[in-house]
């Protein structure tokens, strides 16, 4: 996988809660047996009329969120169907991270095997960003994984250090994943042995 | 102190735990479709890898097949003709066993696997489908994972997991005429949120749960994920041994009494401690239907829509509000009486013989209205055999309902089966995320006797008037 070590991006302002994985790549989109083309089918029910034109209300398809990397979204993003295809898609479109204040947990996980950061900030903070980047779109956002930190310069957002920066959790073992774009096969590919002792206790 | 369900079988599948790293966990059965698997082999193939255990693995397919009686392969759309080769090219090349729509064993993965008593207690169980949570009913420790995961499995047999943390939901009292599983769980997802089980498993406890039967169990555990949790687990009892005994992946012989005599132990310790808890009466509820766009939005059938007013929380308003005005619904507005224009019986909540059985008690003798479309899907091909054995096929029909082949149909709308643009959907199905039933669908979720009261309607109807 691509490897994750900083980000300097604007962000797309998704002020919405429960953003479903229904609603990131439909179902219709799903039939393909590649990973390819899901970036068409991302957000497609508000991204497109039912006519297939864009709908200009999506921020998505407003001129002043063009090249953002970053969604910024209410919390519980990702519930729903475990569909890889929604970090696929997020990813094909050119996103890298996702700040919310809370993930589903089949989400969090597919998108930390792919590349794609996915930051928890408190409500109040993500409340306060999502107000920032309506107001000023072309916001730069500083993410930086080997720190652990989030940087808007200049914004306080409630409760930030004086240089506008949080800090974010993540596990440390996904955290090393992410830096280096390795992914699990290597690591349980090497527990042949306790994998086949198991094997045989269990078959006693 | 003594261990949860959960940590008895968390436990005893670690196979290792390094320093700073999640858990190896071995997978002793893993179910694969169509939809979320191709990719997957696609890896195994690019690094020259086997799938380790194909004895461990069972495919289906389900989620992109048309359930049409009479649907024959040559018709169907190309991209779900294109998915089901590749599932059987996949399973040829990698020896999985595969059952496939043209023999006599097929369905939904959540509803084959425990009909094939593949699923057994103390088992995990993982596919690359976030309904695996179904499995828990029978105290197995089944969840959903990625296609990058369905890859590993494949290739090793485990996975990497952090340990969930756990929450036990006891169910007391019991449950009153017309009640259903589906009103526990749609009651206990409304009461504690879309998002509020995440990073926990839950375990369903107390009377009212000891009480159901399995397809009831199913029903249950199928929405944990609605719930927010990873899983949810009932521990087994009679109840569960009764319905395994004598399947065709069930232990045999002197296995049997070996397997059973484990399996009592599978039970949460009397003095084990769980992160999280919640209660539940099960004789306060009434039939649940949602209202909204997603699982946790649902009411009573005697209440009314929330109001924006009600709620505190900004978010929550906001919620509310743009769920409304996708459903077209008003704040304050009775749920009881709204129109409906479908009714789909199936999915993997809700597709069981004990569902077809009790939604065909409603419809018997009633007439759907001529502005009405009504479907029945039945989970797998067992179900259909078993439901056109006991005439239910035909109550159906003589209802003006349509009687479907198994698969998961209007549950996602990936093949033909789709409701209409502003369409209202009377369904058993688990999910009422915007477009779920196809583009601009609006969901009303509620369990089979609700919906086959609302199809006989045409409109929601409170199922305990005319039990
Ligand atoms: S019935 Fe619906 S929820 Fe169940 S597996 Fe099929 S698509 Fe998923």
């Amino acid at each position: 996988m691509q490897p994750f070590t900083t980000l300097k991006a604007t962000a797309l302002p998704l002020r919405t809660e429960n953003v479903d994985t229904d609603q990131i790549i439909p179902a219709r989109y799903l039939t393909a047996v590649t990973q390819e083309g899901m970036g068409d089918g991302l957000f497609s029910w508000w991204r497109y009329n039912r006519d297939g034109s864009p709908n200009p209300d999506f921020v998505l398809n407003q001129p002043q969120y063009q090249g953002s990397e970053i969604v910024v979204a209410g919390r519980n993003f990702g519930i729903g169907s475990s569909r890889e295809h929604a970090v696929w898609a997020l990813n094909q479109y050119g996103f890298r991270a996702v700040i919310s204040p809370a993930f589903a947990d089949i989400f969090y996980n597919n998108s930390l095997k792919n590349g794609l950061l996915p930051i928890r900030m408190p409500e109040d903070t993500v409340s306060q960003l999502l107000d920032l980047i309506e107001e000023v779109p072309h916001t730069s956002i500083s993410i930086d994984l080997p720190s652990q930190t989030v940087t808007v310069p200049g914004f306080d957002g409630g409760n930030a250090a004086s240089d506008g920066s949080w800090s974010f959790e993540i596990d440390p073992f996904r955290k090393q994943c992410m830096l280096r774009g390795l992914d699990d096969l290597g690591y349980l590919l090497d527990k042949e042995e306790q994998i086949s002792a198991f094997e045989a206790a269990a078959s006693l | 102190m003594g261990k949860t369900l959960f940590e008895k079988i968390w436990d005893s599948h670690v196979i290792a735990q390094d320093e700073g790293a999640p858990a190896v966990l071995y997978i002793d059965a893993h179910l694969v479709h169509e939809v979320t698997s191709p990719q997957a082999f696609d890896t195994l193939r690019a690094r020259g890898l086997p799938v380790r255990r194909p004895d461990k693995t069972f495919a289906t397919m389900d989620h992109a097949i048309p359930t049409r009686i009479g649907a024959v392969e040559v018709d169907w759309p190309e991209d779900a003709a294109t998915q089901v080769r590749a599932l059987r090219q996949n399973c040829a090349d990698f020896d999985v066993p595969l059952y496939d729509i043209e023999g006599d064993i097929q369905g939904i993965v959540h509803v084959i696997g425990p009909e094939l008593g593949v699923t057994q207690p103390g088992m995990t169980i993982v596919c690359g489908d976030s309904h695996t949570s179904t499995h828990g009913a029978f105290g197995a420790l089944a969840f959903g994972i990625g296609t990058s995961e369905v890859g590993y499995v494949l290739a090793t047999q485990c996975l990497m997991q952090a340990q969930a943390k756990t929450f036990a939901i006891n169910v007391e009292g019991s449950l009153g005429l017309g009640i259903t599983a589906k009103d526990i769980i749609l009651a206990i997802i409304a009461k504690n949120g879309a998002g509020g089980g995440a990073g926990h498993v839950f375990e369903y406890r107390g009377p009212a749960i000891r009480a159901l039967d399995m397809a009831s169990r199913m029903t249950i555990c199928n929405m944990s994920i609605e719930g927010g949790a990873r899983a949810g687990l009932i521990a087994p009892d009679e109840t569960t041994f009764d319905y395994i005994k004598g399947r065709e992946f069930a232990p045999k012989g002197d296995d049997w009494d070996r397997a059973v005599a484990y399996w009592r132990t599978l039970q949460t310790d009397e003095d084990a401690e769980f992160d999280r808890e919640l209660t539940l009466d099960a004789s306060s509820l009434a039939p649940m239907v949602t209202y909204g766009t997603n699982p946790g939005q649902g009411v009573g059938v005697t209440e009314r829509v929330p109001r924006a007013s009600d709620l505190e929380d900004p978010a929550e308003r906001r919620s509310l509000q743009n769920a409304l005005e996708y459903m077209g619904l008003s704040e304050g507005q009775p749920i009881e009486g709204q129109h409906v224009d479908i009714v789909f019986i199936g999915s993997c909540t809700n597709s069981r013989i004990e569902d077809l059985r009790a939604a065909a008690a409603i419809a018997k003798g009633g007439r759907v209205p001529a502005h009405v479309e009504a479907l029945v899907v039945p989970g797998s091909k067992a179900v259909k055999a078993q439901a056109e054995s006991e005439g239910l096929d035909r109550i159906f029909s003589e209802a003006g309902f349509e009687w479907r082949g198994a698969g998961c149909s209007m549950c996602l709308a990936m093949n033909d089966d789709k409701a209409g643009e502003g369409k209202y959907v009377a369904s058993t199905s688990n999910r009422n995320f915007m477009g779920r039933q196809g583009p601009g669908s609006r969901s009303l979720l509620m369990s089979p006797i609700m919906a086959a009261a609302a199809a006989i309607n045409g409109r929601v109807t409170d199922v305990r008037e005319i039990l």
